[in-house]
């Protein structure tokens, strides 16, 4: 079953890695993931779609949480969110379909981002399952080249973020340093 | 800088210090008294600083061994443990130590060098892509290409190695980190937002689980490796003793409570005792403590304690629930959360304990039978040595108190079985991850952080060939180990799953070739005796003890003998194989 997971994680090199090779460790397969930079450029916002095993999405969660560079993460597959995909998609038509197209487009909600004498390049947010449908409607009309970005969600309940705060370490008074120790 | 504060300009300068200066600086800060490591071309800049620095550096045969002996240091002393290592061969030869400790949760920073920040990517000489290959065998790991993130990094990786849930954390550093020069200021806060601990444990939870253990009829207690690494052993103790019950340690927590303690009802698991699993499987409560439900440990996970609540008590809540949903979970560090269990456990007392006093008497009755029936005994040879019988003979001179660093296979379980340790912190052994040739090195490590102890390395003939060059650290070092090979010309464990499951069809087990360890200790500088008969093996040990340096023993034991009680792999741990089922034809078909 496909789960929603939405990562709150510091933009850190090597973060994401993280993320993901935890997922193929521990055997999962990723579907989708889209990554990028928060308001606070140290941070970064992750979606994941991933297929799990619903018995097991504490699990994942709870290692998820595990990772230090992680600051939270959300499992938004039961949890009211609003999830959306972009799908970028160019058709290639013959002349006698255009209006057609542009109906479809229209009742799709996509927009014409690029028109020429083979062809449009259209535009379109939406449900995953919407977006399968615009697709597969695309298709009738002709050959067409799909790029699909992958879901992003925002949780709708307002989650509490749980930092941790700065630790003092009691740093022991350094030795001094001799050559006579070897 | 103010041009007209020069004082403080001075002071500045003098601060001044190479990348290689301020991690030693940081390693002597966090108390580091040892460094287990090889050298190689990236790391000269860290090896000239050493070769000025107090801090010990002890120069292994292998850089796997680095990372066992930190190991075994940490394992031996609840301290971290550090190994250090060269880029490229040097970083990944590590990897096996790691990746053991991340297993075992065991504290230790590893270090290694890395080629020049502007070489990386470039396939240069002895580069290896260090920080990808540890992501999945560290608890956390850095790479470090500035010199001024060294001081930070450094300290983060000890406070991450040590606490919570302990674990390895290696930080690699490139050469012109440690070459380059920065003004050192010591670290006095570590700021990690997302690395979350939680020690105290809830206080409903711990309420309602000392009401669950005095209304149980049949508790167990089930002990791991998270009471040795928590240090809660006496606390331990005392709630054992408070509730009265039964309680089982695993292989990681042997010691947890004193071997010779009248509640101990030895390990449980695929060679655990009978009264052991027994007791798990009809027991009507487990109180885990510390522990994973490891699979060695749970054998069939949907028959183990079919009528057992769980009280589960750990420091990583993704432990909990992981393999066996827990009825009471409590998220926090064993120390507290029992220390606060006892008091809460005392204030009920006098209207809980009553009611089941009756029931708890027969459960004590039951667990009695059980080993009475079929007790862990050795097995005594006339003509050839018995391998348990080593081991009895190893616990009657050690009697509770000696390090016992153990290799994998056979010889781990028989250990495990019959050699007694009464405190924590004794028995040192590969346990989540199995990995063979740790015995010597491991023992490297726990002599290193106990000089005063006596300690055994104990491997079998396959084990001790893997690390057999830290023969030369113990002679090098004058470590006194005891190296004991328990000599019976196989890959034993492998060999018993092939005779019992695969038709006794013998492949790639049989170990002919083993050197002459009289030879072999006499070429590296050390005593060394072969041991052929129980007659003896007695007086062969107390030569071993009396030596003040280190001593190989090679002990030939029958070749056959196979390690029970066995639960086979996917049966339940109530379905135990007690003996051999019919004598089996041996040799190769």
């Amino acid at each position: 079953m496909l789960m929603t997971i939405s990562l709150l994680m510091e933009n850190k090199a090597g973060a994401m890695m993280r993320v993901t090779g935890l997922l193929t460790q521990r055997g999962y397969n990723i579907e989708s993931l889209t990554v990028a930079r928060t308001l606070d450029p140290t941070l970064s916002r992750m979606t994941i779609g991933v297929d799990v095993d619903p018995k097991l999405r504490a699990q994942v969660i709870k290692q998820m949480n595990k990772l230090i560079n992680v600051l939270q993460a959300t499992d938004l597959t039961e949890t009211p969110a609003v999830m959306r995909e972009l799908v970028l998609l160019r058709v290639r038509s013959a002349m006698e379909h255009r209006t057609a197209i542009l109906k479809e487009a229209e009742i799709f909600g996509a927009r014409v981002v690029d028109s020429s004498v083979e062809g449009f390049a259209l535009e379109v947010t939406g449900e995953s399952e919407k977006l399968d449908e615009f697709v597969s409607v695309m298709e009738s009309y002709g050959e067409i080249d799909v790029t699909r970005s992958g879901t992003v969600a925002v949780s709708l309940e307002q989650k509490k973020l749980r930092l941790s705060p700065p630790v003092s370490r009691t740093v022991v008074p350094a030795e001094p340093v001799s050559a006579e120790g070897r | 800088m103010d041009d007209c504060n020069e004082e403080g300009e001075l002071a500045a300068m003098s601060n001044l210090m190479s990348g290689a200066r301020i991690l030693l600086e940081c390693l002597a800060r966090e108390n580091v008294e040892v460094i287990f490591g090889y050298p190689g071309g990236v790391t000269l800049p860290l090896y000239d600083a050493l070769y000025e620095h107090p801090i010990r550096h002890v120069l292994v045969r292998h850089e796997e061994n680095a990372s066992f002996a930190a190991s075994g240091y940490a394992r031996a002393s609840g301290r971290v443990g550090v190994c250090c290592a060269t880029s490229g061969p040097g970083a990944t030869n590590l990897t096996t130590g790691l990746v053991d400790a991340m297993m075992d949760s065991i504290p230790v920073v590893a270090i290694t060098g890395q080629v020049t920040s502007k070489m990386i990517g470039s396939d240069a000489f002895q580069e290896a892509d260090t920080f990808g290959i540890m992501r999945p065998a560290t608890k956390h790991n850095y790479l470090v290409r500035d010199v001024n993130d060294v001081a930070r990094v450094v300290h983060e990786a000890f406070y991450i190695a040590s606490t919570g849930r302990p674990g390895p954390v290696l930080v690699d550093i490139t050469k012109d980190a440690l070459q380059g020069q920065a003004h050192y200021t010591p670290v006095h806060e570590i700021h990690l937002p997302g690395y979350k601990v939680v020690t105290d444990g809830h206080a409903g939870q711990i309420r309602r689980a000392a009401q669950m253990m005095w209304e149980a009829q049949r508790p167990m207690v089930y002990a791991g490796g998270g009471i040795i690494h928590s240090g809660a052993h006496d606390e331990l103790r005392e709630l054992v003793e408070l509730i009265d019950c039964p309680a089982v340690c695993t292989l990681m927590g042997l010691g947890g409570l004193p071997g010779s303690h009248p509640n101990f009802v030895s390990l449980p698991g695929m060679h655990g005792s009978y009264a052991a699993n027994m007791g798990l499987t009809e027991c009507d409560l487990i109180i885990a403590l510390g522990v994973r439900f490891d699979d060695r440990v749970t054998g069939r996970l949907s028959a183990f304690a079919p009528h057992a609540k769980v009280i589960h008590v750990d420091i990583d809540p993704a432990e909990i629930g992981k393999n066996r949903a827990a009825d009471l979970p409590i998220v926090g560090d064993l120390k507290r959360v029992i220390a606060k269990l006892i008091k809460i456990l005392k204030e009920l007392q006098p209207q809980a304990a009553e009611q089941s006093a009756a029931a708890r008497q027969e459960w004590w009755r039951r667990v009695h039978g059980w080993q009475e029936e079929h007790p862990l005994e050795p097995v005594f040879g006339t003509d050839e040595i018995k391998p348990q019988q080593l081991m009895y003979e190893i616990n009657r001179i050690s009697d509770g108190k000696a390090i016992v660093s153990s290799d994998v296979g056979q010889h781990q379980m028989w250990a495990a079985q019959f050699i007694r340790f009464d405190a924590p912190r004794l028995w040192i052994n590969s346990g989540g991850l199995g990995s063979m040739g740790f015995g010597l090195p491991g023992a490297v490590g726990a002599q290193m952080a106990n000089p005063e102890a006596t300690v055994f390395a104990i491997a079998g003939d396959g084990g001790f060939q893997m690390s057999v060059p830290e023969l030369a650290t113990l002679v090098n070092y004058g470590l006194p180990v005891k190296v004991i090979v328990m000599n019976n010309g196989y890959l034993g464990m492998v060999r018993q799953w092939q005779e019992l499951f695969y038709n006794n069809r013998l492949c790639a087990v049989e170990l002919s070739a083993f050197p002459n360890v009289e030879l072999l200790a006499a070429a590296y500088g050390m005593k060394g005796r072969i041991v052929r008969t129980p007659a003896e093996l007695r007086s062969a040990l107390q030569e071993a003890m009396d030596e003040p340096g280190p001593y190989l023993m090679d002990v030939r034991v029958s070749q056959y003998e196979n390690v029970y009680p066995m639960v086979p792999a996917g049966a339940a741990i109530n379905e135990m194989v007690l003996a051999p089922p019919q004598p089996v034809p041996v040799g190769k078909q």
